[in-house]
């Protein structure tokens, strides 16, 4: 079985996994990471989004062998009241809340390529990301006011 | 849903990864970003017994200038194909047709030389190749060799490699000036599969189009060179007239997105389109 390290959430792992494991198994029932939910598993609908060295990938799409050496950030590595985690609070951009933790990492990756999308493109960012409650209106608005105040600096930011 | 049980290879170079190939024989699948083989894999309509990962062959990951052309490694991730420099400047069409395929995610880890090598004829990439004159670097034990990408694709899901080759790279002809590019794609939802897809590239000559190259994604088994509206075009007819005969010797097929018949009205249509977006008029 090949043995695996990887860092999740800025803690170091070392396993050893069968090689069909998928990244998202790894997660949620080896380290018990199960802020990643499995939604569609046909590499669809991005529930299972989480950053791979970065960038946004579905982890239901990437085998555990494949993050080897690799640094993942899942939606539990996010730090406490991260502005997008707020804002999809404040703009109510959820309703059932099993896409919110794909949807905040993929909009995460949107505004590191782009600090101000407009709404086409981050309804264009975000084309892999589904939500069966129909919820995009918020979930725009949301990354918008996200974008709004990732840009601020930090000096500004109300510390409420 | 749980892809069954094969053996892992991961090798560090192009000739350990050759050699992995002969050894493990037509059971081996070849796994580069794995974002069209993930699923097949998970639903177990692809059961290899050996699994030979590419990821660590970081030499097949540039792009770089072959004087009269470009050679994009085989590894390149359409994330990086679209804001390559090199692509860029001499195969726009490609970053039209790559800025559609499927979803930010998936580029970050499919790659330009899996979707050919994977040869479906929905995937948006195989009419680019096939439109471009592009060649498909193969290389094995036995050497290296050029496929035309017209030659490329076989059938159904099935490339011209042989079981002990592997795709390297892909070599764009510079286009020259003048040439206006689009790539058309008819789906249902943002990340679906095309319906029928359109690339074209032409050129433009005292304000008409003189040269033009046509391709279609999922028109049939596979991509499908449109070259009777490429020569009526040439011969002086109007886009519209032109864009009738798109659909002329293809074999589409009729599945639950479309039949036939409505394949072959979208390839007039959206061929029409493309065309006229590709030349601005």
């Amino acid at each position: 079985m090949p043995r695996i390290r990887v860092e999740v959430d800025g803690s170091s792992y070392e396993d050893d996994v069968e090689p069909r494991l998928l990244l998202v198994h790894y997660l949620r029932d080896r380290l018990g990471k199960v802020g990643t939910p499995v939604g569609c598993d046909t590499t669809n609908c991005g529930a299972c989004t989480v950053l791979m060295d970065g960038l946004s990938v579905k982890s239901c799409s990437v085998l555990a062998v494949q993050a080897d050496g690799r640094e993942v950030t899942t939606v539990e590595g996010l730090r406490a009241g991260h502005p997008m985690q707020r804002a999809f609070h404040e703009e109510h951009a959820l309703q059932c809340g099993y896409c919110t933790p794909g949807m905040i990492m993929a909009s995460i990756d949107l505004l590191r390529e782009n600090a101000d999308p407009s709404e086409d493109e981050i309804r264009d960012g975000l084309e892999g990301n589904l939500c069966r409650c129909t919820g995009y209106q918020n979930i725009v608005r949301a990354v918008r006011r996200a974008a709004t105040e990732m840009r601020r600096p930090a000096s500004e930011e109300v510390t409420s | 849903m749980i892809p069954a049980s094969f053996d892992y290879v991961r090798p560090e170079s192009v000739d350990e990864a050759l050699e992995a190939l002969t050894d493990a024989g037509e059971d081996a699948k070849i796994i580069a970003g794995g974002q069209s083989l993930m699923p097949l894999l998970r639903m177990r309509l692809a059961m290899p017994d050996t699994l030979i990962d590419l990821d660590r062959l970081d030499s097949l990951r540039d792009v770089r200038d072959d004087g009269d052309a470009i050679v994009i490694g085989a590894l390149a991730t359409h994330h990086r194909v679209l804001r390559d420099p090199l692509v860029r400047a001499h195969a726009p069409l490609l970053v039209r047709a790559t800025a559609k395929v499927a979803d930010p995610a998936v580029r970050h880890r499919g790659t330009f030389g899996g979707a050919l090598a994977h040869a479906d004829p929905a995937s948006d990439l195989p009419a680019v190749a096939v439109a471009l004159d592009a060649e498909l670097l193969a290389r094995s034990a036995r050497g290296e060799r050029r496929i035309p990408a017209a030659d490329f694709f076989v059938d159904w899901m099935t490339s011209a490699l042989e079981p002990d080759e592997l795709l390297t790279g892909i070599r764009v002809p510079k286009p020259g000036e003048g040439w206006g590019v689009h790539y058309e794609k008819f789906h249902r939802t943002a990340q679906a599969w095309a319906i029928v897809g359109v690339a074209c590239a032409v050129r433009r000559d005292d304000g008409r189009v003189g040269d033009a190259r046509v391709a279609l994604t999922n028109m049939g088994p596979v991509p499908v060179r449109c070259r009777a509206v490429e020569e009526a075009l040439a011969g002086g007819a109007a886009i519209r007239d032109a864009a009738e005969l798109a659909a002329e010797g293809t074999e589409p097929p009729s599945d639950l997105d479309g039949s036939a018949e409505y394949r072959t009205h979208l390839a007039a249509v959206l061929t029409a389109r493309a065309l006229a977006a590709a030349a601005a008029v």
